[in-house]
C-alpha cells in the first residue's frame, strides 16, 4: 500500500529520528509512505481569523500535491494524506475541513493560486497513527521481535492530536489509541492524568521559564505514576519535554531526568529493527542508558 | 427592576470587530468559568480566559490590548473542547492579538533573539512563533 506523506520542516531537520523510525516500521506493516515530490511549510499554527483566507494557502497547496501524485501514477487511488507531526498534521486538516465545506472560499483560494490546478476537495488527512490503527493492533503484535514488556511508558498526546474536537483522531478527553497501541507492543502503560496537558508549544521561543515549569509538571506526574520513558508524536511537545529537562534540573535538583521519545521509534525497536534506525542518539536526554539497564541492546 | 449597561459607542464597535475576527459569538458567554479552570497558563496570566470574554464583551479595549494573556495563550483548545456554549476563545485570542499586529506592533524582535536558540530551537517553535507574535 502506497500512501502520499507530508514531512514538513521540523522532520527534515531536528527529528529525523522520527521520520526514519516510521518509515521503517511502516514498511515492516506493508506500508509505503511516499513522500510528496514537491511540498512547502504548512505554516505549523492553524489561521484563527475569519477573515485571514492567505495563510491558508500553504496547507492547500500541500494537498494539491496529493492530487497530482495521483494524476501522475505515483500512487494508486489514494487521496489520504499521511502526517507524523501533529502540528502539521491539525494545521492540514483544519484547512482542509475548512476548504471543503466552504465552496466560496475554496473557490477565492483557487484563484490566488496560480501555477497549481484547483483543489477539489478530495483529500482526507491522517496521521500515521490512525494508519497504524486501521492496519489492526492484531497485525502490529505479529511483528514484535522484543516485546516491551520490560518498560513502563507514558503515553503523551498534547494538544494537536486531539483537539479541537472535528479534528481530533480519538475522543478528545479520554484518548487511548497511543494507549492500545503500547499495550499491543507488550509495553505497561502507566497511567498519566497530564498525558494531553498542553506543554507550552511555541512559547518556548518567548519564554521558556514559564515552558520549563510546565515540563516540570508533566514529567513529575509521569513520574508519579512510575513511568521510565515518555513518548509523543509531536516535534514541538518533544522538544519541550525533552531539550527543556536542562533548565528543569537547573531549578529543582531533585528532579531525575527521564527519556522522552518518538512513539515510532519503540516500535522500530519492539519490531527488532537496527539500532540505528530507531535514532536514540538524537534525543536531548538519551534512552540507551535505560534500555541498556532493561536488557534490550547488547553491550559494544 | 433591571439594570442596564450602556457601552460607549467606542466599546460596542471593539466588541463588534472582535466578534468579527474570531467568529465567535462573544454575548453568549456565561461566565461559567471552565475556561480558566482548565487553562494550562493560568499561572502566567494577568487576565483569566473568563475575564477576558467578560471585558470584551464590555469592550475594555486598551486593558485587554496591554494585557500579557492574550500574548500568553498557546491555542492548545483545552477550553474550547470544554465551553458548554461551545465558544472557542483560543479565536478571541487571536483576534485580540491580531488587532495589535495589524498595527506593527510585533511582540518578538527576531533580530534580537539569541543565536544560540535560534540554532536549538526546532523550525515549528520558530515559524509557529514568528506566526503568532509578529504581523
Amino acid at each position: 500500500m502506497k500512501i502520499p506523506y507530508y514531512p514538513g520542516c521540523t522532520l527534515k531537520t531536528k527529528a529525523k529520528n522520527f521520520e526514519r523510525s516510521s518509515i521503517a516500521v511502516a514498511e515492516m506493516l506493508g506500508v509505503e509512505l511516499v513522500e510528496l515530490p514537491k511540498w512547502n511549510c504548512c505554516g505549523v499554527v492553524h489561521s484563527l481569523t475569519s477573515d485571514d483566507l492567505i495563510h491558508h494557502l500553504a496547507p492547500i497547496r500541500n494537498l494539491v500535491r496529493v492530487q497530482e501524485m495521483n494524476e501522475e501514477k505515483l500512487v494508486e487511488d489514494e487521496f489520504r494524506l499521511v502526517t507524523l507531526c501533529s502540528m502539521c498534521y491539525n494545521t492540514l486538516k483544519r484547512s482542509n475541513l475548512r476548504f471543503i465545506e466552504n465552496y466560496e472560499e475554496r473557490e477565492k483560494i483557487n484563484s490566488i493560486m496560480e501555477r497549481e490546478e484547483d483543489y477539489k476537495g478530495n483529500v482526507k488527512v491522517v496521521h500515521f497513527l490512525e494508519i497504524l490503527r486501521d492496519i489492526g493492533y492484531d497485525k502490529i503484535s505479529d511483528k514484535i521481535k522484543k516485546p516491551l514488556d520490560k518498560l513502563k511508558i507514558a503515553v503523551y498526546y498534547g494538544c494537536n492530536l486531539l483537539r479541537p474536537k472535528e479534528v481530533g483522531i480519538d475522543d478528545p478527553e479520554n484518548p487511548d489509541i497511543l494507549e492500545t497501541l503500547f499495550e499491543s507492543l507488550g509495553a505497561e502503560v502507566t497511567l498519566f492524568p497530564y498525558k494531553k496537558m498542553c506543554c507550552g508549544s511555541y512559547q518556548t521561543v518567548l519564554d521558556k521559564e514559564s515552558v520549563a515549569d510546565l515540563t516540570y509538571n508533566i514529567l513529575s506526574n509521569a513520574k508519579e505514576h512510575h513511568a521510565e520513558i515518555v513518548v509523543t508524536s509531536c516535534p514541538l511537545c518533544a522538544f519541550n519535554l525533552d531539550n527543556r529537562q536542562e533548565i528543569v534540573r537547573s531549578k529543582h535538583s531533585e528532579f531525575k531526568a527521564i527519556p522522552v521519545v518518538y512513539f515510532s521509534q519503540l516500535m522500530a525497536l519492539a519490531f527488532g529493527l537496527n539500532i540505528e534506525i530507531c535514532g536514540f542518539d538524537s534525543n536531548y536526554i538519551s534512552a540507551l542508558p535505560l534500555l541498556k539497564k532493561k536488557g534490550y541492546l547488547k553491550n559494544k | 427592576m433591571s439594570k442596564m449597561i450602556d457601552l460607549s459607542k467606542e466599546a460596542d464597535e471593539f466588541l463588534k470587530k472582535i466578534e468579527e475576527l474570531s467568529g465567535e459569538k462573544i454575548t453568549s458567554c456565561i461566565q461559567c468559568g471552565i475556561c480558566s479552570g482548565s487553562c494550562p497558563m493560568i499561572n502566567e496570566m494577568d487576565l483569566t480566559p473568563a475575564q477576558i470574554m467578560l471585558m470584551t464583551l464590555l469592550g475594555q479595549k486598551e486593558e485587554l490590548l496591554k494585557s500579557k494573556s492574550i500574548w500568553i495563550c498557546a491555542s492548545c483548545y483545552t477550553c474550547t473542547v470544554r465551553c458548554p456554549r461551545e465558544l472557542d476563545l483560543s479565536k478571541v485570542a487571536e483576534a485580540l492579538r491580531q488587532v495589535k499586529l495589524r498595527l506593527s506592533i510585533d511582540r518578538i524582535d527576531i533580530n534580537k533573539m539569541d543565536k544560540a536558540d535560534l540554532e536549538e530551537l526546532p523550525p515549528i517553535a520558530l515559524v509557529s512563533a514568528f506566526r503568532k507574535f509578529t504581523g
